[in-house]
């Protein structure tokens, strides 16, 4: 029997933290987004080099893996091409839900110069997209900002597993 | 700001001025007996084969053969007069034009630095012999050919296309190919993943890649006045911080008031 009085609601009490569900887990999730190797064009250079120590995505506890079934988010950097679209729709539904996609640089997003016929005119057509980074390409400085605003967006949502996984058909 | 509006239909087909005094510059072509070397390769030639025009261009000699000689030709270029490296082969469209196609040879003879082009007419449906066994670049370069125009080539151990998957329709490189792709092109990749139904749920390709509509907050946030995806418009200024209002799990959000600014250094 503690002859002391103790708070537990009070931050220091105690080693104890009270918080909800959502927040708790939300945390862990937007704390460990592990990215799945995605470079298809030139925007995968800036991506390594985010990755690499200069900029040092490891920081955030973004780690590349090389594998969909590991990964969480999809880093789509890169021109998509039409021969490609079926293969990345397969990754993406071999990534474990909960799963994001952030889609760098103009070609990823809309086609960007390469308006012609053999050019996804933007990934979103193919796999559903969180968010698009503009920029040609964007700089490793911007790819940060991107996941950042990414965790924030992972923050505001619900953790709940019941939720409807995103499908674009 | 606006783009100033510009019809881009048309731009490319008409002539922005016209100056009657101007011709079109031409390579300047000389006779093959100019060059030594050239005038006896071609001779040679000449005893075995029809050649139907030849002349010396930016270094080069041209040689028109006609397309059921050239393997034997190239065979003949290879193991008599040493032009022992094929560098390029490929089709040019004239399908408009003579409703033919131009295939090239690009050869090199290394102990001379003498190159030959061997240029040959053929019909649309036309097929050429394959020049494979001869040549290991012809290999994939005659499928880069078959895919890219549609010529067609006779034994060829493997004819399939090399760049464009293998369920696509039509040839690229033709002339009478869109830039921006036909319709089978254009629903291409939403044909092959989702099937024919899904085209009216993904519609059609936006060709316009700076289309912007900020009323639209399901697909575009205008920056510093973000809402959360599908509210209303509104053009109040939102803040844009990294780190939530009241701060995250274990983490407490940093207030300016809160903090001490050292003045003094040294303390």
């Amino acid at each position: 029997m503690a002859q002391h009085k103790v708070n537990y609601t009070e931050n220091g009490g105690l080693p104890v933290a009270l918080t909800t569900v959502d927040k708790l887990v939300n945390w862990g999730r937007s704390n460990s987004l592990w990215a799945l190797t995605y470079g298809l064009a030139c925007c995968g250079i800036e991506m390594m080099a985010t990755g690499a120590s200069r900029y040092d995505f490891d920081r955030f506890g973004t780690i590349f893996r090389a594998s969909p079934r590991q990964a969480e988010v999809m880093v789509v950097a890169g021109t998509l091409t039409k021969k490609h679209a079926e293969f990345i729709r397969r990754l993406y539904d071999q990534m474990s839900e909960p799963k994001w996609v952030i889609s760098m640089g103009s070609c990823a997003n809309t086609g960007g110069m390469f308006n012609t016929y053999a050019t996804v005119q933007g990934a979103d057509r193919v796999i559903p997209v969180d968010l698009y980074l503009p920029g040609c390409a964007p700089r490793p400085e911007t790819l940060q900002y991107a996941l950042m605003m990414l965790q924030k967006k992972i923050r505001s949502e619900k953790a709940d597993k019941s939720q409807r996984p995103k499908r674009l058909v | 700001m606006m783009r100033e509006y510009k019809d881009k239909q048309n731009v490319q087909a008409k002539s922005y001025y016209n100056d009657r005094y101007w011709i079109a510059p031409r390579v300047p072509t000389f006779e093959p007996s100019s060059d030594a070397q050239f005038s006896s390769d071609l001779d040679s030639l000449k005893e075995k084969f029809t050649v139907n025009e030849a002349y010396i261009q930016l270094m080069h000699l041209v040689v028109y053969i006609n397309p059921e000689d050239n393997k034997q030709v190239l065979e003949y270029l290879h193991k008599e007069l040493g032009y022992g490296r094929l560098m390029e082969l490929s089709a040019i469209d004239w399908l408009a034009k003579s409703g033919e196609f131009e295939v090239f040879y690009e050869m090199l003879n290394i102990d001379t630095a003498k190159r030959i082009r061997v240029k040959c007419f053929i019909k649309e449906t036309q097929a050429i012999e394959s020049v494979q066994d001869i040549f290991r670049l012809a290999n994939f370069a005659e499928r880069e050919m078959y895919d890219m125009l549609g010529v067609k080539v006779n034994n060829h151990p493997f004819m399939k296309r090399i760049l464009m998957p293998d369920d696509w329709q039509g040839h690229p490189l033709r002339k009478t190919y869109p830039l921006q792709g036909d319709e089978a092109a254009s629903w291409y990749e939403v044909d092959k993943i989702f099937g024919k139904e899904a085209r009216d749920i993904i519609g059609p390709e936006i060709r316009d890649s700076a289309a912007i509509d900020r009323y639209d907050t399901e697909r575009f946030s205008r920056l510093g006045y973000e809402v959360k995806f599908g509210e209303e418009y509104s053009s109040e200024k939102t803040e844009q911080n990294y780190q939530e209002d009241d701060g995250v799990f274990l983490v407490k959000k940093l207030h300016k008031d809160h903090t001490k600014t050292i003045t003094d250094r040294d303390r």
